[in-house]
């Protein structure tokens, strides 16, 4: 079955505003029609989830990663010092905006552990916590994730009413190995020729991917990407950035574009669970440990893995340097224990560079950008004319 | 045989002996620093000492050393000079402290706090591993990471019902003998197995006598407060585990709250309400907090603080010491999944508690600087007042910065949760 139909046939102007469109809808269509027609739905908290146990099992992953939804039952959940994306997931599970058939969420934070509680008082499906490891550093680890995983296969499986095999499993991993394929090229546009992709149009390209099918996402990127590379769009004088801070709650769109409008993104954290694995996984051998040994080991970073392999604020350094940028704008979201700690280390690590960099905070439900965007055009000019 | 217990001499005991105690343990840090003695950094959920006193490395709490600056009233102080320093109002107040202290060379009101030689976080708490990051880039320090997998769902909670129980700790005992195997490498000592042993025997009598003293207070009245006087006991579990001195601070307790329970000696004079406090304890205004239910007569029972805080010492787990490393990642695995269950899925004992203890009222206290212990309560409260028809209150301040904590606010809601717990017993009595 497909979800998502209305960008077949369309120019691409046209198919990245039926893009923009379905990623602002906060009816969460494609999951709808998915349920409607039938199918079961993992629902998994962010940051990354090894979705291809549920592909395989014939469900849809989808990420949960909030929302602009206008919040009614949630906030009675919940205290006052939280970040938004948990509030706003919730009020989706509690309205049956995203009706779920298991919930995961993962110790990535302090917030998101208390997640699996949370859900398990108020839903009668399966909510688990997936305890991807946290101790990377051990020679162990491995092991350890790929038991972990079968564990949450089992699980999958007695919701999904079907055992998974090894080769759907391979073939799942195939299909995500293509759709990883894929957002790289898109990744690659922007680090290349980012005059011809804006942050908030492959923002929201990459994002599709936690709403829909895989092979369906596939064959949108597919038919996308030599559209973009062929784009009659012209090189401006903007500064090269890298935003950091968008690896959990994700910005407005609009923040993005105001963003775009006077920089150019490129690269980015934005949702990096869809992209935290960096190479393909080998499809022979033992499926949950190739996945398993690719989280560990051939994986990108974000404030909420302790590696001692992967100094963030160093790991940053890096991306800024593979890309090219000039500059970083470092941000967080309001509440983010783990996005506010990291943008002190940044902040430090960078002014050691001499790297310019531009600090702030954001909220999934604000909606006013202009003092964001003077502070924006400011640095972006003591920048331009240095 | 010996003496009968002379009421005299042991009733207030283990007040007076845990803060010399804690005393005589915050001056040996000092000591540690002049002395350049390797202090290894922990945490009180999980903080290894079992295999750390092997080695003879001091350990510094921050967490203790964080509340301590807030209990003395400089909080503010260290708070303000970490958050010019880049951090930001919105996170946890004890790493903030420790970030201030840190920069002022290890300053504290009680002492000096030497730096680290090692620091050891476990995944008990998220914030643990960031703070670890920031003693990473400060001095360079090695760091090592306990992972402990905690339960799963709310619905499988009994670890001996897990399937996946033996792979959690087979990953643990991996982690524990990596440790080992740092620590060897860092102190240049070689590791003594029967040390070991005899670190687990004693923590053994300690987390025996732990769990005997939280059971005795389900006397009435109540033995002692779990808000203030527990305090006192959660810092010598803490700081003293493993050791001689921490094992009979806790066997002399049980003596002196058996001989209170035979003899109805209450820590209030006047005991009316039996509460629980599920939550941190409200440090800038330590004593205050206190007293603005003790004049209500409302004495803390019992407290999620006990279990989590205490490192799930609270299960008063037995390490089998013919089999030590097996038997320690058992333990450390058990004990850590209970703590953690303590913050996450604590809403059944909550539940039990009110038979068991008889608690009349639960005081919910969700903090701006601990998501961990506060992500999950005012959902929790929501599905025990749907299971029981219990007085509770929600009360949101915080463990460090008292910016936000409001005293004056504080006091209405309590007074008025009082107010409500008399007329459910009016009701209650009228009804009989």
């Amino acid at each position: 079955m497909t979800v998502f139909n209305e960008w077949r046939n369309k120019p691409l102007d046209e198919i990245l505003y039926q893009c923009r469109e379905l990623v602002e809808d906060t009816d969460f269509p494609t999951v709808k029609k998915w349920r409607a027609d039938g199918g079961k739905i993992l629902g998994h908290f962010q940051v990354y989830f090894p979705e291809e146990i549920a592909h395989a099992a014939g469900m849809l992953p989808v990420k949960l990663r909030g929302s602009q939804i206008d919040r009614k039952r949630a906030d009675s959940h919940f205290g006052s010092y939280l970040c938004s994306i948990v509030r706003s997931s919730l009020e989706l599970c509690l309205t049956k905006t995203t009706d779920l058939d298991i919930f995961v969420t993962h110790p990535i934070c302090d917030v998101a552990r208390n997640l699996a509680g949370i859900w398990g008082r108020n839903f009668e499906y399966p909510c688990q916590i997936l305890y991807l490891p946290q101790n990377a550093n051990s020679a162990y680890s491995v092991q350890y994730t790929r038991d972990e995983y079968a564990r949450i296969q089992g699980e999958i499986e007695n919701v999904a009413g079907k055992k998974i095999s090894e080769v759907a499993l391979r073939n799942s991993i195939r299909v995500f190995n293509e759709n990883r394929r894929l957002l790289r090229e898109v990744y690659a546009i922007k680090r290349e020729t980012p005059w011809l992709l804006s942050i908030d149009e492959a923002y929201v390209l990459v994002n599709l991917g936690g709403l829909m099918p895989r092979e369906e996402h596939n064959e949108l990127l597919a038919a996308v990407i030599p559209q973009i590379k062929t784009r009659a769009a012209k090189k401006q004088d903007k500064i090269r950035v890298v935003f950091e801070g968008g690896f959990c709650e994700q910005p407005p769109l609009d923040l993005l574009r105001v963003i775009g409008n006077s920089c150019y993104v490129v690269d980015d954290d934005l949702l990096i669970g869809l992209r935290w694995i960096l190479n393909d996984v080998p499809t022979d051998g033992d499926p949950l440990m190739n996945l398993a040994n690719a989280y560990i080991n051939d994986s990108s970073y974000s404030p909420v893995q302790h590696d001692l392999r992967k100094p963030k604020e160093k790991m940053l350094y890096k991306r800024l340097q593979d890309s090219g940028a000039q500059a970083a704008i470092v941000t967080a979201a309001k509440m983010c224990e783990p996005g506010l700690d990291e943008q002190v280390a940044y902040s430090k690590y960078l002014d050691e560079k001499n790297v310019p960099y531009f600090i702030s905070e954001f909220e999934e439900k604000m909606t006013g950008f202009d003092h964001m965007q003077i502070q924006l055009e400011t640095f972006v000019e003591s920048i331009l004319f240095e | 045989m010996p003496d009968k217990p002379n009421g005299q001499d042991i009733v207030g005991r283990g007040n007076a002996e845990g803060a010399r105690l804690f005393r005589d343990w915050f001056n040996s840090l000092t000591t540690a620093k002049e002395r350049n003695e390797p202090a290894a950094y922990v945490f009180v959920m999980g903080s290894l000492q079992e295999i750390l006193r092997v080695f003879d490395y001091h350990t510094v709490f921050p967490e203790i050393h964080s509340l301590q600056m807030a209990v003395r009233r400089v909080a503010h102080e260290y708070l303000m000079q970490a958050e010019d320093y880049g951090y930001s109002p919105d996170i946890c107040g004890y790493v903030k402290a420790d970030v201030a202290l840190q920069l002022r060379g290890g300053e504290h009101p009680m002492g000096t706090i030497p730096k680290p030689s090692l620091a050891i976080m476990t995944n008990a708490c998220n914030t643990y591993m960031k703070w670890g990051e920031i003693w990473e880039r400060m001095y360079d320090c090695p760091t090592f990471t306990l992972d402990a997998p905690g339960s799963r769902a709310i619905k499988s909670l009994d670890w001996r019902q897990n399937s996946y129980f033996e792979s959690d700790r087979k990953y643990v005992e991996a982690q524990l003998r990596e440790l080992i195997a740092l620590c060897e490498k860092l102190t240049g000592k070689k590791f003594d197995i029967d040390k070991l042993r005899d670190v687990m025997e004693k923590t053994n009598r300690m987390s025996r006598a732990y769990r005997r003293v939280l059971e005795l207070n389900k006397s009435h009245p109540a033995l002692f407060n779990a808000l203030n006087e527990g305090t006192i006991f959660l810092g010598v579990v803490n700081a003293l585990r493993g050791t001689a001195d921490g094992a009979k601070y806790f066997e002399d307790l049980v003596v002196e709250m058996e001989y209170k329970a035979a003899h109805g000696i209450g820590t209030l004079r006047d005991e009316k309400y039996r509460l629980s406090i599920v939550g941190v304890p409200c440090y800038p205004i330590f004593r205050r907090f206190y007293e603005l239910f003790s004049e209500w007569g409302g004495t803390f029972v019992t407290s999620s603080y006990l279990w989590f805080a205490s490192g799930g010492a609270d299960l008063g787990f037995q390490y089998d010491l013919n089999r030590p490393i097996e038997s320690l990642s058992e333990g450390v695995l058990i004990s850590l999944r209970h703590a953690m269950d303590a913050m996450f899925f604590q809403n059944q004992w909550i539940i039990d508690q009110i038979d068991s203890y008889g608690v009349d009222g639960i005081v919910y206290h969700p903090i701006k600087s601990c998501r961990t212990t506060s992500t999950g309560l005012a959902d929790n409260r929501r599905w025990v007042m749907e299971a029981r028809d219990v007085a509770t209150l929600f009360i949101e301040s915080d463990m460090m910065d008292k910016r936000v904590v409001s005293e004056a606010q504080m006091k209405n809601r309590i007074d008025a949760f009082f107010e409500g717990l008399a007329t459910r017993r009016l009701h209650a009595q009228a009804a009989a």
